[in-house]
């Protein structure tokens, strides 16, 4: 059911997570990712990252700065993108 | 059966929109944006889906800056009361609608300048008459696209360009014409975008919104409601960002489906071959009733300056008795009195009898066309 891409690629202690400010955003964020083939997925804000009840959108390390990248293009603006 | 009350809500859909509603009754079902779980994201991704496809259709560059509501009225509510202020200006046409004029009074009422420039007898708008009446403190302008009476299009990209060069906000209201007139917020300088998404998009009721452009503070616009978003959930502020900062509390996530089903829909088929069927059906309206006995036909007369909405009154007859007729003798479905828009019927020199309204839609027919006319035709000959 998900457009999110290669879910579960994303997984690894060298993750990054975008934090974004609403789940649209999140949203918005997946689908130039999946444009440009970065694998991602939508997951929970983790705790101690955030106290967002919503979701952000995790990236594998090696993928963090094509993630940059697109979120640059996108023009929106995030919270950051900090390590899993 | 002929349903002749498109300019009201469109009927039917789409097959496509029911089941988008169905599959997400039965499928998602969950809050979106409000957790982050597998179906939370889902319905997110679908709600998203609408403003994307409604950006699209619109050629907002954004789609995080369409913000949805039940209907247009809400989305002209917000950019009004959530703009305007005391001391401020805004000029308006003679034939809007009352989700334009009541929100206006109101705002009036709290010390908002309004003024009303006259349109004609057929609801036409002079774009130099409106610009005659623009003050050093006029904030906005608000215009319908079309009169939901008579059909007759405004002139919105003259309109535009003019807001635009006196550094105004241009406000439109495109409950009648969105998904039936080709609108392009860039081109015709459309700073705040109200449609409905129940009408000519052919989405479900309880759906609608405000495509907001860049030109709009949005720190200066104020939200009509304030609640939960999903977002910023530590801080007791209202969030600064759109779309949360004018949407909160649960969203019509089945509502959406059904839209962002029904919009894609109508990009299929494409907004330009929409209007021209409209067209076509509209000028076979026209010079049916045109050609009747003893029927009066309001707005411009003339298919390509207005919509597929058609107003008419018979003589010797209430409107409300040709519309009872027409359903109970003759099967077709309208919409008669005034319409929610006294202010255009004051201009038509219909008010307070009011007209018959035939509201064409996508999926009428010359055929239906035909019948409705031999119906007005025949109570107009047993009138006489």
């Amino acid at each position: 059911m998900s457009e999110g891409g290669a879910e579960g690629e994303a997984r690894g202690s060298g993750d990054v997570v975008i934090l974004v400010h609403s789940t649209s955003h999140a949203v918005h964020i997946e689908r130039r990712l999946v444009a440009r083939g970065v694998p991602c997925r939508m997951i929970p804000v983790p705790r101690h990252l955030s106290s967002d009840c919503g979701a952000c959108v995790q990236v594998p390390g090696e993928h963090a700065e094509a993630a940059r990248e697109a979120v640059a293009a996108s023009g929106i603006e995030i919270q950051g993108i900090v390590p899993l | 059966m002929i349903y002749f009350d498109n300019a009201a809500t469109s009927w039917p859909k789409p097959p496509c929109v029911a089941e988008a509603m169905a599959r997400f009754l039965a499928e998602v079902g969950a809050n979106p944006g409000r957790a982050g779980h597998r179906l939370a994201v889902e319905a997110a991704r679908l709600v998203y889906g609408a403003r994307e496809a409604v950006a699209e259709l619109f050629h907002a560059p954004d789609p995080l800056r369409v913000v949805f509501g039940a209907n247009a009225t809400d989305a002209l509510n917000l950019a009004l009361l959530g703009l305007l202020r005391p001391g401020d200006h805004v000029v308006t046409s003679s034939v809007e609608h009352n989700s334009v004029m009541r929100p206006l009074r109101a705002l009036e009422a709290q010390g908002v300048a309004v003024t009303v420039v006259p349109c004609s007898a057929a609801g036409e708008l002079d774009p130099e008459a409106l610009e005659a009446a623009l003050v050093p403190a006029t904030r906005m302008i608000v215009l319908t696209h079309a009169s939901n009476v008579c059909g007759t299009l405004l002139p919105v990209a003259e309109v535009g360009g003019l807001a635009r060069r006196r550094g105004l906000l241009f406000l439109l209201d495109a409950a009648q014409t969105a998904g039936a007139v080709p609108i392009d917020v860039e081109a015709q300088a459309i700073d705040l975008l109200a449609f409905s998404g129940h009408k000519s998009l052919c989405g479900p009721m309880g759906t609608g919104g405000l495509v907001i452009g860049e030109r709009v503070d949005v720190t200066a616009l104020t939200p009509l409601k304030y609640g939960g978003t999903g977002s910023r959930s530590e801080r007791e502020e209202q969030p600064e960002f759109l779309p949360d900062r004018c949407e909160s509390g649960t969203p019509n996530a089945v509502g959406l489906a059904g839209l962002a089903a029904a919009v894609r829909w109508v990009q299929e088929r494409g907004v330009e071959r929409v209007r021209d069927h409209e067209r076509g059906l509209t000028a076979e309206l026209l010079a049916g009733l045109s050609a009747i006995p003893g029927a009066l036909v309001y707005g411009p007369g003339d298919a390509g300056r207005q919509t597929a909405t058609v107003s008419f009154n018979v003589a010797g007859l209430a409107p409300s008795e040709v519309g009872l007729r027409l359903d109970e003798e003759h099967g077709v479905l309208c919409r008669v009195g005034l319409h929610c828009s006294p202010a255009a019927h004051r201009t038509l020199g219909t008010f307070p009898g009011g007209t018959v309204r035939f509201g064409l839609g996508v999926f009428n027919t010359s055929a239906e066309v035909a019948r409705a006319v031999e119906g007005v035709r025949r109570l107009a000959s047993e009138a006489r």
